[in-house]
């Protein structure tokens, strides 16, 4: 399938290269370019070497929080009366992210074969891919690499001969961002509503059908025949410490070159966007960045100089989360920003718990009003104040993503705010206390 | 209630993914499959699926209020879905679903009176690094202008 | 369990380990807020009302579902605690209508109280709210939609607690709400449990609502009257009429539970039929209205001559036990006669004689609760006996007991039951038969059989239960109110008080049959219903009655009797524990039965000592086995206390005679269903039991 953007010498391309070959995602170019060696290698070792391969690559999910790979790994129990499940999240829904979409469409076989080998290392004898309504061409693409696997013995009955058996089936979801969150995402797989689950039990104890259930993200899963290839002290090497290896990072808004691009962690922010991305569009300055998704609060221009990994990015006071960067140039109007952000999450809050059903849809009309230019300047503060209240007390986290990013927004580009106002004729003038 | 024999199988086939006393497991697959080919989540759908699943047409209806892609009222033979998310409104997403609105005379939701085409501003559906995105029926446009989406609309035949 | 230290608001104190937070402080008389947690249902975490401070933890917790450990440090009135508790609500009240005067729920409104009790101040919501008209979704269940704080509640109780699952929950986020069964309307049990549980007033019932205002009433603690499984219910009052009927202090056996016929169904009391004024047939042969002295006069003169064993008295299954007792020692001694019995709806008789010599065979209703292990015979019992039914579903959501169920149709202990056997009610032995290897590795088990299980088959019940080599408990189950007490006073041919034995005389049906039958004395019970004929065209009968039911209307003389809302007195429930009737509203027009007899005896120059309920109680109390031991301050709160009837087996010295339920559904209660509108009106009236 053809490539949607061009790929970038400047790319370290891991688990993006078979990316744009002929026929990409058929189990022939799969097996002619590496394909199920990481699996033949696997087969012949224990549960646990397979893990602290994992643990030793430093990998860390992809999907946004970023959590240990291999620590995940260890926690689902060795021993276990019910069955054991593999989940893969490709929900994709996080705004500012489409590099799942791209994993399974040109390289479906080398999710499939992240799948057994996390298969492998928790004794897992079936599994689901639960993809997004939205993208119905993967779950065919899938379901046809999955058919091809069969055939060549790599999933089913004793695979490579082995008395290790597992199968692989696709899953729809039916169109809600919320159940990209793992709790979530098992009601769904179960057939119910959308909504998280109390924890713990974390899902590695009790997960799909109240079993213990490997879940991570399609990226996540994907990197690991890799580093069995490679094996994880070396994959381990292309990134930073405490952020193995390398990672898809979707850039889009105003820059000249958007696209999904492979990058070690720790590549520096500003290389990225200038060098890969050919800088911000149209002759313009940068005004702002949004690093991991819409859920990540954004970081002005001069907060931008700094490398790309969990802990940088972290201690700049946002989050690699998604991996999904969206640049905004000077002209960015952010009360329309925050409007689009906290409109996303108000339709996509899953309504179980009060702050965010109830908080989301405050903010939205209070932002609405704003942006409309019926603001008063009380609205400012409640606005930072209301997003305050939700944070840390929701249910789940889409509460917090909600609220980090306005609270963001009002605290670096008040001024914006303050302008809308201002330019509101019937805005009553800050009342002043007679004491 | 009869479907057509390929889904009638694809119905089959999807009872056995899941672990046995499980087959509740089946139903967002079964109602997203089947809306394609019924064309909306009927009334009379909802109760065929909960008997063949043993549900309540209750718990059936509890998880189609849910999900945003499955619709009680019929969409247009084409439902025209633009991104209007941050990714896309950096690059001209709202204005497109404007022109949308204009051009095809539709709101939100609405479908045209010949049933031939429906709108929706949509959240983000996976292709921000391409945007603006926009999707009728399962297919992707991707970078899409204002003259792109008009010619993408006068293709749309009955 | 292990215990562990914890330390709450700085007092240490000690818990279960992995006990509920918020369980441990209530516990300790410190209460956490909440909207979501609700004692025996299953975990939301969704108001976030109840969140918390504990030390170490980097946000705040949720109380309902944090687990207490070793060493927990926890803050529930801190700064940080306050104010998160404060913004909640300010978030709930941002959607809220703050029309709270002209709500039903006004007055016990939960979220009314928090809103005084943690003070939100003026609010700072400006935009506009949106607005759903309120449904209407049955007789009984209205729902109004922004004021649903989505709790959850209704759903969990109408699911875990009724074994319904009649609600649910559709849409998201903001707009997410409760549904009904049907789409838009309910097909349910129409409980109103829903209702009651609703901390807002979102689900109001279309009895209830907008008559009065909580504190405008008076709340009267009684015992439903309408099944025999006694469940306490706090009638609401106002100007003389009962306008409401729920437990909602959770005292008594049922805790908060009560069907629809306990909820709502006090409205025959109110009916335009009722009796106001006695009745005695003219020289036309038509009843014709008539003052209460002239009616007992011509009574009294009447049962004074044709006194002797050509009398007959059929006594009621809904009165009191001090009416009951008075009846029958009335009758055998003044009138002379031993032709004395009641409508028998279960074989509490054999039982009591089968496990004679044994103790603490006899299950109270605790032990359906708390039984490892449970076996329904013959009865469809959520539709029979909807609060045995309950227990038993709550037994095995908090205790995971084992069901079993041997029944001729499908019943809806089948969704819990470890196994059920489908077979004709006259076969349940043979099903029965067919458990005995589960049951048997039971550890323990009560058996609940209904009236296809009768003579030698109860015994053979018995053997079968006891073979089992565990310990084993029964419930006979009957009927109505006060089915067994009817048995237990001696309403019975040839069995007095107690059980003990008493000169033979007619059955009911002898007593329908023989046209040499003199007089006929009905209190309270309805034996010509469905066409039934008394074959002595010649004879006197008396009948004392609410309404003019068949019977009634084959009377010489007709007396407007009290209902059970309308007298004080006991009544003992289906496994015998006795509860105290206290009186709601006055009755116009009508007499309770005990003061009706005190009236006739007099009327006849007998001595009957001091005619009210607690003088008579005290007879009964000092004189019947089994009621001379009861704890009476548990019974003078409110309480329920078993009796203890076993003894050294019962006489043979009954006259048999049909044991039959009448089979009423939820929504049937006797000849009592059709003088309330409310069962009338709920869709799901006509109803068949194992559906
Ligand atoms: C609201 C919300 C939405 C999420 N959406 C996604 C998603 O679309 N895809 C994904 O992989 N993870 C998503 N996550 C993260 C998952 O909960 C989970 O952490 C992740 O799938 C675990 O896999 P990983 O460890 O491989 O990242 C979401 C989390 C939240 C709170
Ligand atoms: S924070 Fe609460 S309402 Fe929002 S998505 Fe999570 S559980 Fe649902
Ligand atoms: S009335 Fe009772 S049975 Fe009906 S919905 Fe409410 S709780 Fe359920
Ligand atoms: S109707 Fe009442 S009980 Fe039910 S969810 Fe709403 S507020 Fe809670
Ligand atoms: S179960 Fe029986 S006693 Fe309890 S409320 Fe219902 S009818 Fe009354
Ligand atoms: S923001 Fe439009 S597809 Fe992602």
């Amino acid at each position: 399938m053809k490539l949607f953007n061009e790929p970038s010498p400047l790319e370290t391309r891991i688990i993006s290269f078979r990316f744009g070959l002929e026929n990409s995602a058929s189990i022939d170019t799969y097996l002619a370019n590496d394909g199920y060696q990481a699996l033949r290698k696997a087969l012949a070792m224990t549960p646990d070497d397979i893990i602290n391969e994992v643990k030793a690559s430093n990998l860390r999910g992809r999907g946004g929080a970023g959590f240990p790979t291999g620590m995940k790994w260890s926690f689902v129990p060795r021993a276990s009366e019910k069955p054991k499940y593999i989940v893969v999240n490709a929900d994709e829904s996080e705004p500012g992210t489409c590099k799942d979409r791209l994993l399974i469409q040109h390289d479906p076989h080398q999710l499939i074969e992240g799948c057994l080998l996390g298969a492998l290392a928790v004794g897992a004898k079936k599994g689901w891919v639960y993809i997004r309504g939205e993208y119905n061409y993967l779950i065919h693409i899938m379901d046809k690499a999955i058919a091809e696997a069969y055939k060549h013995g790599y999933l089913g009955k004793n695979i490579g001969g082995t008395d290790f058996s597992f199968d692989l089936y696709t899953h729809t979801g039916a169109g809600a961002y919320e159940c990209g969150e793992e709790s979530a995402l098992l009601e769904s797989l179960e057939g119910k509503r959308g909504v998280p689950r109390i924890r713990p039990p974390f899902p590695a104890v009790s997960g799909a059908f109240q079993s213990p259930t490997l879940l991570n993200n399609v990226e996540t899963f994907s990197s690991v025949p890799a580093i069995l290839r490679m094996g994880g002290q070396a994959y381990a090497d292309l990134g930073v410490p405490k952020s193995g290896g390398t990672r898809l990072v979707c850039m889009s808004g105003h820059v000249n070159k958007p696209g999904v691009y492979e990058v070690p962690l720790g590549f520096p922010m500003m290389k990225f966007i200038n060098e890969i991305g050919g800088g911000v569009w149209k002759g313009r300055a940068l005004k702002a960045v949004i690093p991991g998704g819409s859920s990540s609060p954004l970081l002005k221009a001069e907060e931008c100089d700094i490398p790309m990994d969990y802990d940088s990015i972290a201690k700049a006071g946002s989050m690699l989360g998604s991996g999904g960067l969206m640049v905004m140039d000077e002209t960015t109007d952010m009360v329309k920003v925050a409007l689009r952000i906290m409109r996303f999450y108000q339709h996509e809050s899953c309504g179980w718990c009060i702050p965010c059903r109830e908080g989301t849809t405050w903010l939205k009309k209070m932002l609405q009003r704003v942006s409309d230019g019926h603001g008063q300047t009380r609205d400012i503060d409640l606005i930072g104040d209301l997003a305050q209240n939700m944070m840390g007390r929701t249910f789940c986290p889409l509460g917090d993503a909600a609220a980090m990013p306005t609270i963001a927004i009002v605290k670096k580009y008040r001024n914006e705010f303050e302008e809308y106002v201002a330019r509101n004729p019937f805005a009553a003038p800050e009342l002043v206390s007679i004491a | 209630m009869t479907f057509s024999p390929e889904l009638e199988a694809k119905f089959a086939d999807l009872i056995t993914h899941y672990p046995e006393g499980r087959q509740r497991a089946a139903l967002i697959p079964m109602l997203m499959f089947g809306q394609e080919e019924v064309g909306s989540i009927t009334n009379e759908f909802m109760n065929e699926v909960a008997r063949r699943l043993g549900l309540t047409p209750m718990q059936v209806d509890e998880v189609v209020g849910y999900y945003s892609m499955l619709h009680k009222k019929p969409m247009g033979k084409y439902h025209v879905q633009v991104c209007t998310n941050v990714a896309c409104m950096l690059r001209g997403g709202a204005e497109l679903y404007d022109h949308a609105c204009h051009k095809l005379g539709l709101g939100h939701k609405e479908v045209s009176a010949d049933g031939l085409v429906s709108l929706e501003e949509v959240e983000c559906m996976g292709a921000c690094s391409w945007a603006p995105a926009v999707q009728v029926n399962f297919d992707f446009h991707h970078e899409v202008t204002a003259d792109q989406l008009d010619t993408i609309l006068e293709g749309l035949k009955k | 369990m292990a215990l562990v230290n914890v330390t709450i608001n700085g007092v240490p104190v000690q818990a279960e380990n992995g006990a509920l937070l918020i369980e441990v402080a209530r516990q300790n008389g410190i209460e956490i807020p909440a909207f979501c947690y609700y004692e025996g249902m299953s975990l939301q975490a969704a108001c976030r009302m109840c969140l918390v401070e504990v030390e170490k933890a980097p946000k705040l917790m949720a109380g309902c579902t944090l687990p207490v450990a070793e060493g927990m440090v926890v803050r529930t009135e801190s700064e940080p605690v306050v104010k998160a508790r404060k913004t909640t609500l300010e978030f709930l009240l941002s959607n809220h209508p703050l029309d709270c005067p002209v709500c039903d729920k006004g007055g016990e409104c939960e979220l009314q109280d928090m809103t005084f009790k943690y003070g939100v101040g003026e609010s700072r919501f400006t935009e506009v709210k949106q607005h759903v008209p309120e449904k209407q979704w049955s007789p009984v269940v209205f729902y109004d939609a922004p004021r649903c704080i989505l709790c959850y509640r209704c759903v969990r109780v109408c699911n875990e607690g009724m074994g319904v699952g009649a609600l649910g929950i559709s849409y998201r986020g903001v707009n997410a709400e409760i549904i009904p069964s049907h789409g838009d309307h309910l097909e349910c049990d129409e409980c109103g449990s829903c209702i009651d549980i609703c901390p807002v007033g979102s689900l109001t019932s279309g009895i209830y609502r907008y008559k009065t205002r909580p504190w405008e009433m008076e709340h009267v603690g009684t015992v439903c009257t309408h099944c025999s499984n006694g469940c306490k219910t706090t009638l609401g009052v106002r100007n003389n009429e009962i306008v409401r009927g729920n437990n909602r202090d959770k005292s008594g056996i049922n805790g908060e539970f009560l069907c629809v016929k306990g909820r709502y169904a006090f409205d025959f009391t109110q009916h335009p039929e009722r009796l106001q004024t006695p009745l005695v047939r003219n020289e036309a042969g038509e009843l014709e209205p008539a003052s209460w002295s002239r009616a007992l006069k011509l009574v009294a003169e009447k049962f004074k001559a044709l006194a002797g064993p050509e009398f007959g008295v059929i006594g009621s299954t809904r009165t009191t036990n001090e009416e009951n007792y008075l009846l029958q020692k009335f009758a055998r001694t003044a009138l002379g006669t031993y032709s004395i019995d009641h409508h028998r709806t279960g074989d509490v008789v054999t039982l009591i004689d089968a496990l004679s010599g044994k103790t603490g065979q006899l299950a109270a209703i605790e032990d359906l609760y708390t039984s490892k292990a449970v076996l329904v015979v013959a009865s469809d019992l959520a539709q029979q006996h909807p609060l045995l039914a309950g227990k038993i579903r709550a037994n095995f959501r908090h205790h995971k007991a084992a069901v079993y169920a041997v029944t001729p149709g499908p019943v809806r202990e089948d969704k819990i039951a470890r196994k059920s056997i489908r077979i004709a009610e006259a076969d349940s032995l043979a099903g029965v038969e067919q458990l005995r290897e589960l049951l048997a590795k039971e550890t323990e088990l009560v058996i609940v059989f209904g009236d296809a299980v009768q003579g030698d088959k109860v015994r053979q019940l018995v053997a079968f239960g006891e073979s089992l080599g565990i310990p084993v408990k029964y419930i006979a189950l009957v009927d109505y109110a006060n089915s067994r007490g009817a048995l237990d006073m001696g309403l019975l041919p040839g069995l007095a008080p107690g059980y003990h034995a008493a000169a033979p005389g007619r059955s009911l049906q002898q007593m329908l049959d023989d046209s040499s039958l003199a007089a006929l004395w009905v209190v309270g019970a309805n034996p010509l219903k469905g066409g039934r004929k008394l074959a002595a065209s010649g004879a006197f009968v008396v009948v004392q009655d609410l309404f003019l039911t068949e019977t009634a209307q084959r009377a010489d003389v007709v007396l407007p009797a009290a209902s059970a809302y309308e007298k004080n007195g006991t009544v003992t429930n289906v496994c015998g524990q006795v509860q105290r009737l206290k009186k709601g509203v006055e009755t116009v027009g009508a007499k309770t039965d005990l003061a009706i007899i005190g009236l006739l005896a007099r009327g006849m120059g007998v001595d009957l000592g001091k005619v009210d309920a607690d003088a008579v109680f005290a007879e009964i109390a000092a004189s019947v086995p089994g009621y001379n031991q009861l704890p009476m301050p548990v019974i003078l709160t409110g309480g329920a206390a078993q009796t203890h009837p076993v003894n050294g087996g019962v006489p043979a010295s009954l006259v048999p005679g049909l044991i039959a339920s009448a089979r009423d559904t939820l929504f049937t209660t006797g000849s009592l269903t059709r003088y309330s509108k409310i069962l009338n009106e709920v869709l799901e009236k006509p109803g068949a039991l194992y559906r």
